[in-house]
């Protein structure tokens, strides 16, 4: 899995034993927070990451509403339109991430 | 043993894949090449579209296409009726096709003696969206069989990809398509979105959507800056 893979590599170049990851997961990002949860302990074995914890911090998708000129935070993937204004605002500013954020280490 | 602590690290998962494909689409501009990639659940019929769409190209423009697979070179086969160079490349268990793939598929062919490559991906309206394969337009596929849901039921994969396609217009009629609801439905989740309604199988709207995709390659060409 990408995520160990990336989290292993920075663990070794800064020579640390890593506790937990923190992964910043946008709701745009095609990726479900349950499926990473659930496959995670497996994709750690035989790793430097055995043991550790996944800790998953997920981000809405943010547009920006034409109308408002403002950035807004969607309520629902199913409706891009401004929630204060009802605009259809397609540019999204947020949402793709798929992003080891941090790392819990110990030296 | 010392207290735990956090640091900082942002680093973006897919982030070898964004920079190979990032490198794919600077090796497609410079050859002049303009990529479409294809992306729909199982049996949208990208397959019969695409054929078609080769087989339309062909009297004027240099056509490809590399097509992805779980397993079974049929695609490739039905393809190759058309008498374009196809590639397949079958992923075994992986569900989405990556930029490595498109780059290692295509290390022996020469760019420049073709004007559109097509990339039919894996049938799945899940895993592809995460994966950038450096096209320069992605196609979203959905056939009137499907219900006229399937852009709120798949809202990430009709976020990354540009144009919609509403395939086997034929048989709207026998399933009583709700072409407004259908077009509601992708207005909600990526407003303004380009689509196509056509039928492969009679040929109808298969003209406004070619015509489309010259003057996207002829936009392209067009060198930027002078």
């Amino acid at each position: 899995m990408s995520i160990v893979d990336a989290a292993a590599d920075e663990a070794q170049q800064r020579r640390v034993q890593v506790t937990a990851v923190h992964l910043r997961l946008g709701a745009l990002s095609g990726v479900v927070k349950d499926a990473l949860l659930f496959s995670y302990e497996v994709a750690c074995q035989d790793t430097p990451l055995e043991g550790s914890k996944l800790i998953i911090e997920e981000v809405p998708v943010a547009v920006f509403c034409p109308h408002c000129k403002e950035r807004r935070v969607l309520p629902s993937l199913q409706s891009f339109t401004c929630p204060e204004c009802g605009t259809p605002s397609g540019e999204v500013l947020q949402g793709k991430e798929l992003e080891v954020f941090a790392l819990e280490v110990e030296e | 043993m010392s207290e735990p602590r956090l640091v900082e690290v942002r680093r973006n998962v897919l982030k070898q894949n964004d920079i190979t494909a990032r490198g794919l689409r600077e090796q497609f501009r410079k050859a002049g090449v303009f990529v479409v990639s294809l992306v729909s659940g199982p049996g949208s019929g990208k397959t019969t579209f695409l054929e078609k769409t080769l087989t339309l190209l062909q009297p004027r423009y240099r056509v490809a296409a590399l097509v992805g697979d779980l397993a079974t070179e049929n695609d490739a086969i039905r393809l190759a009726r058309s008498k374009a160079p196809v590639r397949q490349i079958t992923t075994g268990t992986l569900c989405h096709l990556e930029a490595a793939m498109v780059e290692s598929a295509l290390h022996d062919w020469d760019l420049h003696q073709l004007d559109f490559l097509f990339i039919e991906n894996v049938g799945n309206l899940v895993c592809p969206s995460s994966y950038d394969l450096g096209e320069n337009l992605r196609l979203v596929l959905m056939s009137v069989t499907e219900g006229e849901d399937k852009p709120q039921k798949y809202p990430t994969i009709f976020n990354s990809a540009d144009v919609a396609v509403i395939t086997k217009n034929e048989l709207a009629a026998a399933v009583e398509f709700d072409w407004e609801k259908a077009h509601m439905s992708i207005e909600s989740v990526r407003p303004g979105m380009r689509t196509f309604r056509l039928s492969a199988k009679t040929g109808e709207g298969m003209q406004q959507y070619l015509d489309f995709l010259s003057a996207r390659l002829a936009e392209q060409r067009v060198p930027v800056g002078n």
